[in-house]
Parts: structure tokens; sequence; C-alpha cells
């Protein structure tokens, strides 16, 4: 018997040209991170007008000259305004490098005004571990109009923004129908517009070295691991390793690029001779390479875990369904991302053998 | 994680695990739903009651929304005198709400898909059988999307676009009579072209599964017209009848016209 042939070719298919017109508008089905991003960022561009009085972001020297600032363990909200990640600076005798600029330009003003406290210096690099909003979205606070601010990523973060950037920017007309209460209305294109993230203009391939004036900082980018836009920053100096989120540490880990990619780079990284390691999420004053330990473990158990289900034929519904975040003592935000993860593992492992 | 079956139609709420019939009172009508339901079904009525409706599964809350794993089932084997002839999936507030269409024939055994999904917002998620004598029967799951930064956006656009292309078409071992399941895996990026290229302000063009066939024995099992509302490597679970056994072959069309094919032999069901 023949399948019937489709009425409904014509309305499924049709369907799509002419909504592309009006996608940007119908796109409400936005991350909640994206909004939340936007309702952090109206907040900044509120408090852009007092910019002057911005509060310095604490700051801990974990090394001579370098200087992070340690995010909460919590989801994007308007209380944490986007404090989430680790980020901050290192200061050369001739400018200054920040490392990773918060999840709103409100903590990248704060990040500024902690820079200021300590030196006079220009800055010169702004250096995105990855793509995530956490780690960019400051990055607007540290615009030159005259241009002498370098921004530097991974050879692969400008598509990795740009795929994003969408959903942010879906988040304004999101707005406007569906307000955002920390917005304020009319002030929801200016926040949009702001927290859009500043892509790179200087991206690695490989390595590449920077030169803050007598202190060099090597930069590297990886493989696909926490991410496909992965890059660590090397400290010659003081040994210091910024590993951004191929490093968490009581945060849970996740999973948005491959996970048996990352447990690759984290046998690489283990080889590398840090004497300070700055974690994207985690304590300052980490063993290294101990503090790798408790994520390969986590990562491992991951793959454990799918990698059975698959053999016992197990479906994706099913292997999620069973997935116990309760298990995992010792990560926080488990409950939030564990069975995001097993999601990630599964997609991926179901392609071996 | 939580799951819901539903059955809808009743006003009363029987919460129940596994396969029994769940009746939910959450089929609330949304302005998008009543739009794609004129423009679909014009008027036509639709059953939300009784022994015919889709078997809808669909997680509470979504782990990972760009991949939120869907399953839809008749309730009743295919018959040459009463059969599933389509499943419409709707996603209501999806930028495409009508998500797929599924045609199948007698020869399918059973209709079924179990596949993935994009949610990207909190939305009622249909399923609407049509069924030969020309009635429609619905079943609706109210899902929540975890989001996240995991929204539209491939985690290696490099890799998929290196791998695009692949199939990988299984028929599981005959555990029992009647119809049985098969699995199609296509490696496709299954992009929305909902991204904007930064420098060039442009929107990059959508390229994702728009077609599947399947076949066996060179007759049709199932047939399905596809949108990006599919999650990247779109995945189809379906039933087939394997009688004294033959050749299964998916073939897929993308929006570029690519086409790729793949076949598998495939033993009986007394045989193996």
């Amino acid at each position: 018997m023949p399948l019937s042939g489709s009425t409904y070719v014509g309305l499924l298919s049709a369907n799509l040209p002419s909504r592309w017109l009006s996608v940007r508008r119908s796109w409400r089905g936005l991350a909640a991170f994206a909004k939340a991003a936007f309702a952090l960022a109206g907040l900044a561009v509120f408090g852009a007008v007092h910019a002057q009085t911005t509060a310095p972001l604490p700051v801990a020297e974990v090394a001579p000259g370098v200087f992070v600032h340690q995010g909460r363990h919590e989801e994007n909200s308007v209380d944490n305004a986007g404090d989430i990640a680790n980020i901050g600076f290192v200061v050369g005798e001739r400018c200054v490098a920040v490392v990773d600029s918060g999840g709103t330009p409100a903590i990248g003003r704060a990040l500024l005004a902690a820079i200021r406290q300590r030196t006079a210096l220009p800055v010169c690099y702004v250096v995105n571990t990855h793509m995530h909003p956490d780690h960019v979205l400051g990055n607007a606070a540290f615009v030159d109009p005259a241009g002498s601010v370098r921004f530097v990523g991974s050879i692969r973060l400008p598509a990795a923004l740009s795929a994003r950037t969408a959903v942010y920017q879906s988040a304004i007309s999101l707005s406007t129908g569906e307000p955002c209460a920390c917005t304020g209305g009319e002030g929801s294109e200016a926040a949009a517009l702001e927290a859009r993230p500043v892509p790179p203009d200087l991206l690695v391939d490989g390595e590449m070295s920077l030169d803050l004036g007598g202190r060099a900082l090597h930069l590297r980018s990886w493989p696909t691991a926490h991410t496909d836009n992965d890059l660590t920053v090397f400290d010659e100096a003081t040994a210091t390793l910024w590993l951004g989120d191929l490093l968490f540490e009581e945060r849970i880990p996740v999973v948005d690029g491959s996970l048996r990619g990352w447990l690759a780079v984290l046998g690489e990284l283990r080889t590398l001779p840090a004497r300070h390691v700055v974690p994207g999420h985690g304590a300052l004053d980490l063993r290294w390479p101990d503090a790798l330990v408790p994520m390969e473990r986590y990562l491992n158990g991951l793959v454990v875990e799918v990698r059975t289900a698959l053999r016992a034929r197990k479906s994706l519904a099913e292997t999620v369904d069973a997935a116990d975040p309760a298990q995992l003592t010792g990560w926080k935000l488990a409950e939030e991302y564990h069975r995001r993860n097993v999601t990630a593992a599964y997609v991926e492992l179901e392609w071996e053998d | 994680m939580e799951r819901r079956q539903f059955l809808l139609g009743s006003a009363v709420l029987v919460p129940t695990w596994g396969f029994g019939l769940a009746r939910a009172d959450d089929d609330q009508p949304t302005p998008e739903w009543d739009q794609l339901r004129e423009q679909l079904f014009s008027g036509r009525p639709i059953a939300t009651d009784g022994p015919a409706l889709p078997i809808l599964e669909a997680p509470a809350r979504a782990a990972d929304a760009a991949t939120v794993p869907l399953a839809l089932r008749s309730p009743f084997d295919q018959s040459a005198s009463r059969y599933v002839k389509t499943l419409f999936l709707v996603i209501d507030r999806n930028p495409t709400p009508l998500a797929a269409i599924f045609h199948f024939t007698p020869e399918s055994g059973r209709a079924e898909v179990e596949t993935r999904v994009r949610v990207e917002q909190y939305t009622f998620v249909r399923a609407i059988a049509e069924l030969n004598d020309g009635s429609l029967h619905l079943a609706s799951s109210f899902v929540k999307a975890a989001g996240g930064c995991s929204a539209p956006a491939g985690k290696d656009p490099a890799a998929a676009a290196a791998n695009l292309g692949q199939l990988r078409l299984r028929a599981e071992a005959a555990l029992e009579e009647g119809p049985r399941r098969a699995r199609l895996m296509i490696r496709h990026p299954n992009t929305s072209g909902l991204a904007m290229d930064q420098l060039t302000r442009f929107y990059a063009k959508p390229h994702f599964v728009r077609e599947l066939n399947i076949l066996y024995r060179g007759q049709p099992v199932l047939k399905a017209e596809l949108t990006f509302a599919i999650s990247e490597n779109p995945d189809f679970s379906f039933r087939f009848l394997p009688g004294s056994g033959g050749e299964l072959e998916a073939r897929v069309v993308d929006t570029e016209n690519l086409s790729f094919t793949s076949r598998v032999q495939v033993g009986g069901t007394g045989g193996g």
C-alpha cells in the first residue's frame, strides 16, 4: 500500500521560508541562561551611569602579579549579577591582561575597578578561555574606543559566540513580549546591545605568546573538550596555569564539547609544569595535578554509566531517567547539570563501536 | 527523571508509571495550537479521549533542551482495516510548531516513532494521530525545557560537518512476535539557520534532514517530513513487520538535496 501522499507537505515546508522573516521575533524559546544574561545586562546598563563608583571585585593574589576573583557556585541570577566564574588579571611591566571578564558588563566593570586598585597600567589584552557567557559577557567593560585593547580567544571562539549571539539577541524581542522585570522596559534594547558578546580580534590556533612587558603569557587552544574553543593561559613568571573550564572544582563539570575529548585533554594537561592553577570554577589553592582527579573520576564515571546503558540497549530516555544526581556527593549543582551531562555523553558515545 | 504518559480527555488525574493510562487536565489550548490546528485540520473534530489516542512520552522537564527524547506510539497494531495513517508532532512554542509528520501503512506493524527534538521553552508537545477512517486523536504533554546554554548551537560544528551523512540502520533482535523495532541514526548537524554571523550579519542557511523514507522489501514502512526541530544527529526508532526476512532500507534527503541511503538484511521472525 502506498504511503499517503502528503497533503501537508506544503504547509510544513512552505511554513518555513515565511517564518525565517520573523524568526528573530518568534524564537521566543530562549534558554533561561540567555534570559538571565539579559536581565543582568539590564542591571548593568542601569549601573553604567554609576560606573565611576563601581565597587571593586574582591581578588586574591594567587601568585605575584596574578589576581583572581572566585565566582559563586550558583546559577546566574539577579542576586549574583553573573558573578559565577573565576575571573582575574595578570600585571606586567607595560600593561595588564584580563583572563575572563565575568557574566555581565557590571562584573567586568567591577573587575576593572579591582585592576585600578592595584595598578595604573593600561589593560592591553582581554583573554577569553571559552564561549560561555559567565566568562565573556564582561568583555564590554573593557572596550576601548581607541582600540588599544585586544580581545583574544581560540580560533573557534568567534563562530561559537556567533551561534549563540542569535539566542541572546532573540531575548530582546522576548523582553518586549514578556517584559523582563529586571530590564525595566525601555532599557532592554540598550541592555541587549551591551550584552552582545565582544568577539575576539586576536585568534589563537595552537600556541601564541603575549608580552605584558617583562612578562610572557603563553596561550594554547585545545581540541574539543569542555567546549570546542577552550584556551589555557600560562604565566611563565609564576608558572600559573589558567585552565578556564577545563577544570571544575566543587561545581559539577558541564560537558558542552566532547566527553572523550575532554578526558584526552586532561591527560595532556596533567603533564604541564604548573605551580599554581586557576580553575574556571572552584578554589584557587589547588594542588597540581591532583586537582584533576575528582573531575576525571566524574567524567570517567559518566563514560562507564552511559556505555553500560548503551550495551544494555537502554534508550536515551531510559538512561537519563536512571541517572541519579543525588548520588553525586561532593558536586554542587549536580541536580541542575548531571542529567544534561548524561544526555551529552549518550549522544556522543552512542556512535562508538 | 520524571516522565509522563498522557492520554487526555478526562478531568480525573490518575498518575501512573509505566504503561498505564494517565489522564491529565493540563491540555490547555494555546494560541499557537489553535492556529496550527486550524491550518492543519480546519475545523475537523479531534478526539482527546478514547482507545485510539496516541501515547506521547515526553520528559516533564528536559535535561537538555537541545536533545529532548520523545516517543509517539499508537496503542494498537496496524491492520488493513484499521491503522494510523499519519502521526503529527507539534511543539507549540517552537519557531516551527509543526515539527514533523510521520506517515505509516498497515505494513508498518505499529505506528511508532522515538526521536529527539529541540524544545526552546516551556511548551506543550502534541501528538495527533490520523486514522485511515479520517478520524483525529490528540495527546498532549507539557515539557519544561531546562534551557541553559545548550540551546540551538551544536557542541562541535567541525565534527558535525565532517561526519555529515553517515547512517546507521539496525533492526533489533527478534524478542517477540509481531512488529520488530528498528533504529536509524543519522549524522547531520540539522542546523536551524537561527545563528547570525557577527561579521556578515547574515543568518546561516538552515541545513537539516527534511525527508526520510524507510522501506522493507521495497515496500514503504515509514515516511517522515521533518524540520530542524529534530535534534542534531537525527535519530528514529520505529517498527516494521519482518515476516520471513528481507532488506530494510533507509533513504534520507536534506535541505541541500543531499541524499543518503543505508540498507541492512533482516532475518525472519522465527529464524533470526
